[in-house]
């Protein structure tokens, strides 16, 4: 079930982006946010409750919409544009973690 | 002498004012800001490959959107403008910035601090449920996605805002099924004095609440919300509450816009060190300034919503206003005419804003009523019950001892989310005034960093 409901400028072409592993589509000038939320009821697991989560504020105060790219770097779904190519992950991989050793 | 060395941080109504100020006396002030593209946020712009007109976007204040706008597009040539760059310190006499990949530390002559502001929350039960949002970003999810936050939409919680952004949802095609309001009508006819310093605006905020009756939206006054239903898996699925001393009333819907009002994003003012006075009518803590901006730090000035809330226009009126007062600070020749008609300009708002927090009341009781089990802190599911007992173990009656002890506030936003909402629990349980438990410092950075560049500072 889809969280977010489009009410407009759908007449944008559209791109392919990989969530975990597996393709979704989105419009060129979605956030990873709507990308995410225009098919899924929530972005995420929450890292203190038993809850999902689907973000908050939708302006880069609140932090729950952190996601990450397989390399390790987090992004804030509401405040970063999806991308052709681009590969999602919704929980933070832990093989990404420097080992200083 | 060389040019002195202006730095705005933010590019929202207040800050494009006051970069124009500068230009026109021959400055090239650089201008910092987080988000993508200038306006801030009641003129935030949308997508460049998004084709709703002005009207369509910014309704009644189209004409003051499209003018902020075509001023801003006019400057970029004369302002070093930085988009995407968060300013997370002010320390030692430089701002430092960090964008995705770089970090700055840069020097200035006058910091104009022109932050905005942010939803004001108080937390209701099962509010950490997906499908809860703050009213400001449910009126973003519109604005520059042109998407609704739901299927369907309840409003809750009170202020200006809760009307206009249910009646653009509704105007947009979304699915409202309600919008509950905690202050009681009563209140807005006290207001009524304040209210009319600003008719126009007064009228607007008429027309919308006539708006949302007439496309048959129920709207409710002296509402209490007593808990937002949902299940961990698929997040909200209706709201509980009560009309004054009704009985107990549920609505099923699948997304809440919840906020009252606003408030001001102070951490930049708080870590330059500028001192703070309890504002009994808001009750919020607010950086000191002079009737023109001046901070009670030399070379820091202070405009528009992230001082003081008052909305668009005052935002637009201060920030020229305040860029004056830094230009004749810096010694610069300056129109002390203008001045002194910005300054009734931002007076009138300012009796205009007096209203709406009459008329709007923040309910602080909610939060000493919070139920034990409620969540207080969404980053880190602390409850009301968790900070009770710190209280009780610890004695701590004080916001920042109490936030060590219980780690409200410590989380993720920085307690932009709770922290008020918390200040009204320690009041109430230890039966103190709220100003008697301070605020919570602001701390750097700001908002969270990107690790590699936190790791330099450290
Ligand atoms: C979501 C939302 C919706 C609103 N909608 C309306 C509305 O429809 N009508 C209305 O009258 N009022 C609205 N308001 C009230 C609003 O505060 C004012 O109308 C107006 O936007 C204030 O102008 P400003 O220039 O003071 O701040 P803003 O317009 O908020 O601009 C502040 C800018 O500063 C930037 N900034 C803040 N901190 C930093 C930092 N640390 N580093 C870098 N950049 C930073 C932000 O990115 C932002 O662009 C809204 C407020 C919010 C939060
Ligand atoms: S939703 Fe709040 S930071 Fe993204």
């Amino acid at each position: 079930m889809s969280r977010f409901v489009r009410l407009g400028e759908t007449d944008r072409p559209s791109l392919t982006l990989h969530v975990d592993g597996a393709p979704i589509a989105a419009l060129e000038g979605d956030t990873l946010m709507v990308a995410l939320l225009s098919q899924g009821a929530a972005l995420r697991q929450s890292e203190f409750g038993p809850e999902r989560r689907a973000g908050f504020c939708l302006m880069g105060a609140c932090q729950d919409c952190w996601v990450w790219t397989e390399s390790g770097d987090r992004l804030r779904a509401c405040s970063t544009l999806a991308a052709p190519g681009q590969r999602i992950l919704t929980s933070q991989p832990e093989a990404s973690w420097p080992t200083h050793a | 002498m060389a040019d002195p060395r202006i730095i705005i941080v933010g590019a929202g109504p207040a800050g494009t004012r006051a970069a124009e100020a500068c230009v026109q006396a021959g400055i090239r002030p650089i201008v910092l800001d987080e988000g993508r593209r200038d306006g801030g946020q009641i003129y935030r712009r949308q997508p460049d490959n998004f084709t709703r007109p002005y009207a369509k976007l910014y309704g009644t204040e189209a004409p003051r959107a499209q003018a902020l706008h075509e001023t801003f597009d006019g400057l970029k040539d004369r302002i070093d403008y930085r988009a995407e760059t968060l300013v997370w310190n002010i320390a030692d006499g430089h701002v430092r910035t960090a964008t995705r990949t770089m970090e700055s530390a840069l020097p200035f002559d006058a910091l104009l601090l022109c932050t905005g502001a942010t939803d004001r929350l108080m937390p209701v039960k099962g509010w950490q449920f997906a499908g809860a949002y703050s009213l400001g970003g449910a009126q973003v999810a519109l604005k520059s996605q042109a998407v609704s936050i739901g299927h369907k939409v309840v409003f809750m919680g009170s202020g200006p805002l809760l009307y206009l952004v249910a009646s653009q949802y509704v105007q947009a095609g979304a699915d409202v099924v309600a919008v509950l309001d905690t202050a009681p009508y009563s209140a807005r006819i006290k207001a009524l004095p304040d209210l009319l310093a600003v008719p126009s605006v007064l009228w607007n905020g008429v027309a919308l609440t006539l708006a949302l009756k007439r496309a048959g939206v129920m709207v409710r006054n002296s509402v209490k919300p007593l808990e937002i239903l949902g299940n961990v898996e698929d997040g909200l699925s209706g709201i509980r509450f009560r009309v004054g001393a009704g009985a107990e009333q549920t609505i099923a819907c699948d997304a809440v816009a919840m906020g009252h009002h606003l408030r001001p994003e102070t951490q930049l003012a708080d870590l330059a060190r500028c001192a703070f006075a309890f504002d009994p009518v808001t009750r919020q803590w607010l950086p000191e300034r002079d009737g023109d901006g001046r901070s009670s730090v030399a070379g820091v000035y202070l405009a528009g919503d992230g001082a003081k809330i008052l909305g668009a226009r005052s935002a637009e009126a201060s920030g020229r206003l305040t860029a004056l007062a830094a230009l004749g600070d810096l010694g610069l020749p300056v129109d002390k005419g203008e001045m002194a008609s910005l300054r009734g300009d931002v007076g009138t708002y300012a009796k205009f804003a007096r209203g709406l927090a009459t008329a709007f009341p923040w309910p602080a009781e909610q939060a000493g009523a919070l139920p034990d089990e409620a969540i207080l802190c969404r980053c880190e599911g602390v409850t009301a019950g968790d900070l009770r007992a710190v209280m009780r173990e610890t004695g701590a009656k004080e916001a920042n001892r109490a936030k060590a002890f219980s780690r409200v506030g410590m989380g993720r936003c920085q307690g932009r989310y709770c922290g008020l909402a918390a200040a009204e629990l320690i009041a109430a349980q230890a039966d103190i005034p709220v100003e008697q438990v301070g605020r919570l410092r602001g701390q750097a950075p700001v908002k969270p960093l990107n690790i590699s560049i936190g790791d330099t500072d450290a």
